[in-house]
């Protein structure tokens, strides 16, 4: 049973059209990676699946079991507010806005939940810290920390290790790995970074205009396009 | 007599009371409204729509009604309006908040000049650009609305401060988990329309930022958590204003530019503050 089907879908702004004809579904459990040169519309694609861009056409299902609010996001670096005062802990537990209707206030669970996922990712101790402060490679451990905070089914990634140094990257996509194959956790990510993800990855889909491509990854490792990929792309 | 006599003298008085009451209520919205204006980039709002204020006001003059009637409705549905054209990356909000700002008081002082019938006309628009005097002859009724939308807006921004954090942190990461954004959006962008025109009364549309933006900047300055800013923010913002008032009742100071000079100097301290403590820890 798919989560999430894409069909005939052409995204863009307003009715500039960045990439046509996108036919995938995600399944429960899958690593799906997002590929595709620059300015493809990768990021444009997950802001449609989040409901932040209006696609242009075609449809997207969401299954009802991934209720209204429950996808975990973890935007691109570039999109926050780098000098709020705001603290570790403060950042994370916004996380659970979205499931509280007009509840104005957070409940012991979302506290209980809020100290657990801190102690997996291995930031407890940052709790009271000032957001701002942080590394970049700390800063994307909380903000991942606020993603699963809001969701326990299905995590959406733009770009997450833009601007880590190596040792950060390699530790991020551990933890990713770890919350794909123990958690159960769907993941779906964006991402230059083309080595790294593709070993992680069951699923791939690749963008590239005026088409898209959608398979796992030893397909998309046999097909045609993994050559041109690894020609144009990465040159 | 003492300075305290004197103090004691003035507030016998009910026009110093209601000017007291009414400038700490007015700076605590402001303040409480300033740490999300500032943080959302917004700083120089506060200065637009006072100028689209200005420039209703004028018109109420020429139609020869209440003032109140013509101002808080444009100037809320400018504040709607200008806080979506720039969320939605249709206008780049500062340029946006420049043209309004200078297209409104233009406009304005045309209609004055050309309606008016008081001879004063400098002095007409000097005192609704500095709020000189109207502080302190304020209406009992301008008293109790201003104290309906402070307890207003202090319910609002205590329920919905999570969600408040959370729409002013990360929109999109709000919206996409849910949270119904434009709706918090709409509400503080009514809420700042109406304490914009009451902040007119105590300021002038000159220096209405200054209000938002001092007590912000400053509890920035010094606390690290979201809370504590605007807790700190809304303290320093109300002990600011009536300390500035109370100055310029004995030393005849005028009230807004006084309250702004209190700001910066509050301000000064709060940096100064920080650059130790950050130097402390560093040795």
């Amino acid at each position: 049973m798919s989560l999430i089907e894409c069909k005939k879908l052409s995204i863009g702004y307003g009715s500039k059209v960045v990439c046509k004809n996108i036919n995938f579904e995600i399944d429960k459990g899958e690593y799906l990676c997002i590929i595709g040169d620059n300015g493809c519309g990768k990021s444009t694609l997950l802001k449609t699946i989040l409901g932040l861009n209006k696609a242009v056409s075609g449809k997207i299902i969401i299954d009802k079991s991934v209720r209204q609010g429950s996808i975990g996001y973890l935007p691109q670096q570039s999109d926050m507010n780098k000098d709020f005062p705001a603290t570790v802990r403060e950042v994370v537990m916004s996380g659970f806005l979205g499931k509280m209707g007009f509840r104005p206030f957070y409940n012991r669970e979302e506290k209980a939940k809020c100290d657990k996922v801190l102690e997996e990712l291995d930031i407890a101790e940052l709790s009271g810290k000032s957001y701002k402060d942080l590394s970049g490679g700390q800063q994307q451990r909380v903000l991942l920390a606020r993603a699963l905070c809001a969701t326990d089914d299905i995590l959406v990634m733009d770009e997450p290790v833009n601007g880590m140094d190596a040792r950060s990257i390699r530790k991020f996509y551990s933890i990713i790995r770890k919350l794909n194959s123990d958690n159960g956790l769907t993941i779906v990510m964006v991402s230059h970074n083309i080595d790294k993800v593709i070993d992680n990855a069951t699923h791939i889909v690749y963008l590239r205009g005026d088409m898209a491509y959608a398979g796992t990854k030893e397909e998309f490792l046999s097909s045609e396009y993994a050559e041109n990929f690894k020609l144009g792309g990465k040159a | 007599m003492s300075i305290i006599e004197e103090l004691k003298y003035y507030l016998s008085f009910d026009f110093v009371k209601y000017a007291l009451i009414v400038g700490g209520l007015i700076s605590l919205c402001c303040a409480i409204l300033g740490v999300t204006l500032v943080l959302k980039r917004y700083s120089m709002i506060g200065d637009g729509l006072s100028h689209v204020a200005f420039g209703a006001m004028t018109v109420a003059m020429v139609l020869a009604v209440v003032d109140m009637y013509v101002m808080l409705p444009i100037t809320i549905l400018v504040a709607i309006l200008l806080i979506r054209l720039t969320d939605r990356g249709k206008v780049k909000n500062d340029s946006a908040i420049a043209m309004l700002s200078v297209g409104a008081l233009a406009f304005g002082y045309i209609i004055v000049n050309l309606f008016s019938e008081n001879a004063n006309i400098s002095g007409d628009v000097c005192s609704s650009l500095f709020g000189l005097a109207s502080i302190l002859t304020l209406s009992s009724f301008e008293v109790w609305f201003c104290v309906g939308v402070t307890i207003f807006l202090l319910i609002f921004f205590v329920v919905f401060h999570n969600k408040i954090f959370g729409v002013t942190f990360d929109k999109n990461f709000a919206t996409a988990t849910g949270v119904k954004s434009e709706v918090y959006n709409n509400i503080i962008a009514v809420i700042i329309g109406i304490v914009i025109v009451l902040a007119m009364k105590l300021v002038g549309s000159l220096l209405i930022s200054a209000l938002i933006v001092f007590p912000a900047l400053s509890a920035i300055r010094l606390f690290k958590s979201y809370k504590k800013v605007i807790i700190f923010a809304s303290i320093i913002g109300v002990i600011n204003s009536i300390f500035g008032i109370l100055v310029s009742i004995l030393w005849g100071t005028p009230v807004g530019a006084t309250i702004v000079i209190v700001d910066i100097f509050v301000y000064v301290i709060c940096w100064l503050i920080d650059i130790i403590t950050r130097n402390l820890k560093r040795a």
